[in-house]
């Protein structure tokens, strides 16, 4: 993964699998603290300590298409790989939680990427998760929740070409404001 | 705090006026951006712009695009799937690049023939 933009939607579409109505992404830049930290919460179906061991390993996944589910580490790999760290935990019934921090000035931390290509994509996938995006930089911030825009747009889903693609534009412009 | 605000809901409410629905109703095809790990390792995030893009460029109204998981396939991603409504057999294309979903909007979504050179194999869709 070139960036933590393509990380946020990797393991998100995990939640988004995992059956979530709820979808919360919350980025921390703090320049300060030298940190940027990352986290993912959902309301899905949760895993067992069995199979949240495996997901932290390489070589397992619930699939029956591929042996290899590796959304996780690869997360750890790009957390650990520049200072920082990595903690899933899981519920069963109840959701899951992934955090990162990675070191905010280390020469190997990828850069953030492109945060509104990956909201629209999560859009397009989720069939029945909200999506929550809430952005903090050195006191700025930013947040974007699909359940409110909907509802002020008047529509069931956000699920239209042209709505997206402007929708895609905004987000741009708003993230590059806090930055 | 940044937010989408007012003026905003305004110029998406205005775009959404000459709005494309992706996947209520029947479609005329339905495109499918494989987005597992391997696929979004792959580039395909890229690809499902390029799909939106391509549909708004030409004004279609009947195409549901969508995306789904691993296909199953790591070393040929990305992957989309193809499906046209009077054409039940869906197709997989393979290692696609925004110039090669353009011919394939140009072949397969508007002439309905496939671009036999990027097709896997045409069978069974494989999500899950
Ligand atoms: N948020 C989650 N909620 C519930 N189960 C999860 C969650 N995240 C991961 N899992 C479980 O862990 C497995 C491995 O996840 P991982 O992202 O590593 O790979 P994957 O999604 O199976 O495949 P891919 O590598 O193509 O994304 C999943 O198949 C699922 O069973």
């Amino acid at each position: 993964m070139n960036d933590i933009s393509l990380h946020i939607l990797d393991v998100s579409e995990n939640s988004i699998q995992a059956g979530a109505k709820n979808l919360e992404i919350f980025i921390v830049e703090d320049t300060k603290k030298d940190i940027l930290t990352l986290e993912i919460f959902d309301d899905g179906k949760g895993m067992d300590e069995e199979i949240l061991k495996k997901v932290e390993s390489p070589f397992e996944t619930s699939r029956t298409t591929r042996k290899v589910g590796l959304g996780i580490p690869f997360l750890k790999e790009a957390a650990e790989s520049c200072g920082g760290t990595m903690v899933i935990s899981s519920a069963k019934g109840k959701g899951t939680k992934v955090k990162a921090t990675f070191k905010y000035s280390h020469i190997d931390r990828k850069p953030l990427g492109d945060i509104a290509e990956t909201l629209v994509a999560l859009i397009l996938r989720a069939e029945k998760t909200e999506i929550l995006y809430l952005h903090k930089k050195n006191g700025k911030e930013f947040i974007f929740r699909t359940r409110e825009l909907k509802r002020q747009l008047g529509v069931q889903n956000l699920k239209k070409v042209n709505l997206l693609n402007s929708l895609k534009e905004i987000i741009k412009h708003k993230i590059s404001e806090i930055q | 705090m940044a937010k989408i605000t007012i003026a905003d809901l305004e110029k998406i409410r205005e775009e959404s006026r000459r709005t494309l629905v992706l996947r209520e109703g029947a479609g005329r095809a339905k495109i499918t951006v494989h987005m597992g790990t391997c696929g979004i390792a792959a580039g395909a995030r890229d690809i499902m712009s390029a799909v939106l893009k391509e549909v708004e460029e030409r004004e279609l109204s009947d195409i549901i695009v969508t995306n789904s998981g691993c296909a199953g396939l790591c070393s040929k991603e990305p992957m989309i799937t193809v499906e046209l409504v009077n054409f039940p057999a869906p197709v997989k294309y393979i290692e696609m690049t925004p110039g090669k979903i353009k011919q394939i909007f140009d072949s397969h979504i508007m002439k309905e023939q496939i671009v036999k050179e990027y097709a896997l194999a045409i069978g069974s869709e494989m999500t899950h």
